[in-house]
């Protein structure tokens, strides 16, 4: 059998030395917590826009409409943007550690996954909560039918 | 120079051939585990971006986003949705599993017997979605 030496060797000694707190358990706490909820959001949505009724064909302008006027999709789909985007961010980010080695390297993907980020939840924020479900001077038939009533 | 420490023996496969170290990683089923959740992570991840760029569209206006969604509708785009539910699907019973491994007192001990019931429940559920999205994809309207 091989012998594989303990990880951070280097560290080892009386007492724990880090230099950056429980950061990174917390993050692997969080993968896990984060992941219970999201199973639940994700199957959600899938089922209610894929599977309910029409599936995906039923989907459009209206549809979407609809399901924004309530305040109950409104939050569910703003959960399911924060948490699936700081899960797979922490993620993505776990990987580009594991296979940049080189520090230019993995500066450059990590800025871009940030910035991804931030543009992506402020963007999919925004639209959650300012988003006009009967736009004017828009067809009547492209709209939800609560606009006419 | 210390030694790592005791790692979760599995138990299983007798005397046949083991890989070195009775690890849960290296070579078996737990790594594999390990690859398909990294993969479907990330393919998940920039599937989500867009996504909620194209959703965006209905900012812009019906006409746009209904533009955009229709090309999720052709059957080429279909057959892409049920890939990507695939990933979602395992990578969520996968995940599951994970946690299981962690935090329940006899995970190690069943990992592999886990992977198999995560794979099984994946047929289940894909059985279930497959026929009903291929048919609105390919069934017309
Ligand atoms: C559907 C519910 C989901 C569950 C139950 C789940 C669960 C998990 C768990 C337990 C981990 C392991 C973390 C670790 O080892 O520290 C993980 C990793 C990961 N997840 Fe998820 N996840 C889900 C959804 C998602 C979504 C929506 C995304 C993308 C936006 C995603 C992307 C990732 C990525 C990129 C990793 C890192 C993989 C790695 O380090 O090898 N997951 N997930």
């Amino acid at each position: 059998m091989t012998t594989i030496p303990a990880p951070r060797t280097r560290n080892a000694g009386p007492g724990r030395r880090t230099t950056r707190g429980n950061w990174e358990l917390y993050g692997w706490v969080f993968m896990r917590a984060s992941g219970v909820v999201l199973l639940v959001l994700i199957f959600g949505h899938l089922f209610v826009n894929l599977v309910a009724g029409e599936g995906i064909s039923a989907i459009d302008f209206g549809f979407v409409a609809g399901k924004w006027a309530s305040p109950f999709w409104q939050i569910w789909d703003l959960l399911m943007l924060w948490l699936a985007m700081i899960h797979g961010t922490n993620g993505v980010r776990t990987i580009i550690n594991d296979y940049a080695e080189r520090d230019g390297t993995r500066l450059v993907l990590k800025l871009a996954l940030y910035a991804s980020f931030v543009v992506v939840v402020v963007l999919g924020t925004l639209v959650i909560f300012t988003f006009d479900p009967c736009p004017a001077n828009s067809p009547a038939d492209l709209l939800p039918s609560f606009c006419t009533a | 120079m210390p030694t790592a420490p005791a790692e979760p023996r599995d138990d299983a496969a007798p005397t046949a051939k083991r890989i070195p170290g009775g690890t849960l990683y290296r070579g078996r089923e737990g790594m594999w585990s390990w690859v398909a959740h990294r993969i479907t992570g990330v393919l998940i991840f920039f599937f989500l971006l867009v996504h909620v760029l194209d959703t965006s569209l209905v900012r812009v206006s019906p006409e746009a986003y209904n533009a955009v969604i229709g090309t999720y509708k052709n059957p080429v785009m279909g057959l892409g949705e049920a890939g990507l539910v695939a990933a979602i699907v395992f990578h969520a019973f996968n995940g599951i599993r994970i946690m299981l491994v962690d935090f329940w007192s006899k995970g190690a001990k069943y990992h592999r017997v886990m992977l198999w019931v995560v794979l099984g429940l994946f047929v289940v559920t894909m059985a279930g979605f497959l026929p009903r999205h291929l048919m609105h994809v390919f069934g017309g309207e």
